[in-house]
């Protein structure tokens, strides 16, 4: 196990599949980091000597990645503006539903969830005949 | 794909007017409008527009963050319905 800035603790895998347990490092940006550091990507994480830790961390540092609490923070206020001045996009993240004009008569399971059988629901109004 | 920036941002031509119009009359007045596809520019905002929306027009006041949206985008052209009885504890959802 070894930790890189701090939280993230990547296995026992190759480095270059460890980074990306990091959130925001995906495998082209490991590659990029790795390179820059001057690491072979086929080393184990746990076989990184301190010094080759920080001079991972250097390279992110210095390639201004915006990774983990950062990148969560820069989403979530995207999504607040959208939401904010209640466009059409805003107001499909408030609801859950498909953002890019997917269809949602069937499908869209990803956004709505599992589903939800709606059956028929009595308007308590109705029995009495008031309406 | 997004449109060229040598364009510029699309605004019709017939909107364009009614905000200069506005601007130099200092009047608050909504301007009333069909065109949906115009982005908003710095010039807009703070004013009010009606926007149709294929039925009624929908009053959007123009902020600063709506800049590079399109007009639009905020005034929806679909009702969003619920299956169920139209209970006041559904309403208040």
């Amino acid at each position: 196990m070894a930790r890189i800035l701090g939280v993230d603790i990547p296995g026992e895998k190759r480095i270059d599949i460890a980074l990306r347990y990091v959130y925001g490092i995906g495998p082209s940006n490991a590659k990029q980091i790795l390179e820059h550091a001057q690491i072979d990507p086929a080393v184990r994480a746990k076989n990184l000597t301190e010094q080759q830790l920080s001079q991972i961390v250097h390279a992110i540092q210095e390639g201004e990645y915006v990774i983990e609490g950062d990148l969560r923070r820069e989403i979530g206020l995207n999504l607040k503006r959208l939401q904010g001045i209640k466009c059409y996009r805003g107001m499909r993240h408030i609801r859950g539903l498909p953002v890019r004009g997917q269809r949602t008569q069937t499908n869209a399971r990803t956004r709505k969830g599992p589903r939800k059988t709606v059956g028929v629901v009595r308007n308590p109004k109705a029995k009495t005949g008031i309406h | 794909m997004g449109r060229s920036i040598k364009k510029g941002p699309f605004i019709d031509h017939h909107l364009m007017e009614k905000i200069v119009k506005a601007k130099d009359a200092k009047s608050k007045a909504p301007i009333k409008t069909w065109s949906r596809r115009s982005t908003i520019t710095p010039e807009f905002v703070g004013l009010t527009f009606n926007v149709h929306n294929g039925k009624i027009f929908s009053p959007v006041f123009v902020t600063e963050n709506m800049v590079g949206h399109r007009l639009g985008e905020f005034s929806p052209t679909r009702v969003f319905r619920k299956h169920g009885a139209h209970t006041a504890k559904a309403e208040a959802k």
